[in-house]
């Protein structure tokens, strides 16, 4: 099921200002400094490779998949792994299962972009703006610790109840879902640069909050959201599986690796293959997120890099 | 701690309240007219009349919004419209499966996820770290439903070893329920001995690097001593607060297990109240979780301060 990371500050460790990544306004060796320790970290690299293979079967979906993903073949029920035409075999319909895992794929990342890009329209302002205002920050962190933990599939069965069962509402449930850590990891930032000396002279050359937010904390920030969007997205992808799987998300027939999960459960014992292979897909996707996203924590933030 | 508990209840009450607001307003929000979603299609208008009143849709809505709080605090719930017996009724019939399934799946988590993380910072560097480590990010990469999907496959179905479906209360056999119950636990416990065992290892690491413990060693203390007292004590604390964090993965992961188990459990509920469009049953689904999460996390900020007096926030500390 979706898990949350915990993010660092929600466990109380906090960073001290200075120590981050070529000292804050230092981006640019920083940024070679990144790249040099990504390019250093294998696993890193396994998943960046991995996310690229499935980036591109995504994009090019519709060029490489041998059928369209809906076309059924009755006399071609249940072929097995390897059979010529179906190589990844065909489910109770005789769809074929290779091209039915690219656009499963595809509608995966589709909704995994969809939810992070909510969170973090909707996190990252809200984040910024309660780690610089103490009197809205009470209002926002109070809203924060209600939804942090509040379970996502509740919010999700409201959604389907109210509007139907859809992508846009599974990936608005996971987006609305992921928003409270995104706007602590953003809050965190902020409390911890705002008192940074660029943001001191900054100040006493009179720039406004909203100048001083936008070009100075946020850029200093940036590196924490990609690194909680890399977190966000096998959460989403799962989330999204799992709200097919139990029919609140993506409709049938319409791929998606959720819904060919729950309609391989029906064939198991005749079929196992369609059992494994989108399960196999959903953790390849994962885990190259899981293992980029750990790589570009290590190297964007020095001090966590020992781990 | 007195004055810290009062204020902590004083937030749970505000937060209940809060939720209780945004369920009514939702249940308004739904499509068409509730009465006729209540009474179903097919009711004539004498009927939808009878629900119109006992709903009070009549009445303006603030009293309408007191009404539905004074059922609530009065344990009504309502009906179901797909069953026909009160809410409660089918809410004490399947809430206990999904809690002792929680419960043992919170278990095997805590165990599994402390020892495991414990070993990778005890044997930093070596097989135990890599096995952890390994473990708790397939845990982050699978979607446990399809590991739940391969149990049934592989261990009930090829190898026998435990029942893919059925349920027995745990007050009418205990050991047939632990048996019952073992499968879907461990599923349901993956991602959460993984999110444990990650942080327990970090959280470990961190503390046998600070500087007390490197006294407390020197002057003479035995490893072992330092590792339960030290290191581990401050593990719990990040325990508990991961425990409240990823609740809301347990309750959501609950509704899949059971629903591939085939448990009758409150997940089971959930999902079929959607399907079939029960919304009485929905906002008492809606609001029991939302009740009991409040105090899950009431009780884990009151274990908190037992564990570490120091985060007693609020109070005098």
């Amino acid at each position: 099921m979706a898990i949350q990371v915990v993010p660092a500050e929600a466990l109380g460790a906090s960073s001290t200002p200075g120590e981050g990544a070529g000292g804050g306004d230092d981006l640019g060796s920083g940024r070679g400094r990144a790249l040099r320790s990504l390019l250093r970290n294998p696993l890193g690299l396994v998943g960046a490779g991995l996310l690229l293979v499935v980036v591109l079967v995504a994009l090019l979906a519709p060029l490489i998949a041998p059928y369209p993903p809906t076309q059924v073949h009755f006399d071609t029920p249940f072929q097995r792994l390897g059979t010529k035409g179906f190589w990844l075999g065909t489910d109770d319909l005789g769809r074929d299962l290779m091209s039915r895992v690219f656009y499963g794929t595809r509608a995966s990342l589709e909704v995994g972009v969809l939810s992070v890009a909510l969170a973090v329209v909707v996190g990252v302002p809200l984040g910024l703006v309660s780690g610089w205002w103490r009197l809205l920050d009470t209002f926002v962190s109070r809203l924060t610790d209600l939804l942090l933990a509040f379970p996502f599939l509740i919010l999700a069965v409201g959604l389907a109840a109210v509007r139907g069962p859809s992508l846009t509402n599974a990936a608005l449930a996971l987006g609305i879902a992921q928003v409270p850590t995104m706007i602590r990891v953003v809050r965190a930032e902020t409390l911890r640069w705002r008192g940074a000396d660029f943001v001191t002279s900054a100040r006493a050359m009179d720039a406004g909050s909203g100048w001083i937010l936008g070009r100075h904390i946020l850029p200093n920030a940036a590196s924490a959201v990609i690194v909680q969007a890399t977190v966000i997205m096998p959460v989403a992808i799962i989330g999204e599986a799992t709200l097919s799987f139990l029919g609140l998300g993506i409709r049938p027939p319409a791929p998606s690796l959720g819904i060919m999960l729950s309609d391989a459960q029906q064939y198991i014992f005749r079929a196992p293959a369609a059992a494994v292979i989108p399960g196999v897909t959903i953790a390849v996707i994962c885990l190259g997120f899981n293992f980029f996203g750990d790589a570009l924590r290590d190297a964007l933030d020095p001090t966590t890099s020992s781990r | 701690m007195a004055r810290y508990l009062l204020n902590k209840l004083w937030q749970a009450a505000i937060t209940l309240l809060l939720s209780a607001l945004v369920v009514f307003v939702g249940v308004r929000l739904l499509p068409g007219d509730p009465a006729l979603a209540l009474a179903g299609e097919e009711a004539d208008p004498a009927t939808l009349a009878q629900v119109r009143t006992d709903l009070g849709l009549d009445q303006p809505v603030i009293v309408q919004f007191w009404r539905f709080l004074s059922n609530l605090a009065h344990g009504d719930l309502g009906t179901s419209i797909r069953t026909g017996t009160p809410v409660t009724d089918l809410i004490a019939a399947t809430l206990p499966v999904t809690l002792w399934l929680a419960l043992y799946a919170t278990v095997l988590a805590v165990v599994i996820g402390v020892a495991g993380g414990a070993l990778a910072a005890v044997y930093r560097g070596r097989w135990p770290e890599w096995v952890a480590n390994g473990f708790s990010l397939a845990g982050l990469s699978v979607p446990h439903f399809w590991l739940g999907l391969l149990a049934i496959l592989y261990l009930s179905v090829s190898l026998g070893l435990f029942p893919a479906s059925g349920y027995v209360p745990v007050t009418e056999n205990p050991l047939r329920a632990l048996y019952y119950l073992t499968l879907p636990a461990v599923i349901l416990g993956t991602a959460l001995a993984a999110v444990v065992m990650r942080q327990t290892r970090s959280s470990m690491l961190e503390t046998l690097s600070t500087d007390y413990v490197r006294t407390a060693r020197a002057k003479g203390l035995p490893r072992a001593r330092v590792l339960r007292d030290y290191a581990l004590r401050n593990s719990l604390i990040v325990v508990v607060t991961i425990i409240g964090l990823q609740l809301g993965g347990l309750i959501s992961g609950a509704v899949v297990t059971e629903r591939i188990f085939g448990l009758p459990g409150f997940g089971k509920l959930t999902l079929d109240s959607v399907f079939t469009r029960d919304y009485p049953v929905i906002q008492a689904v809606v609001i029991i979780v939302t009740a009991a999460y409040i105090v899950i996390n009431l009780a884990v900020d009151v274990l908190y301060s037992v564990i570490n007096p120091r985060i007693r926030v609020g109070g005098e500390a």
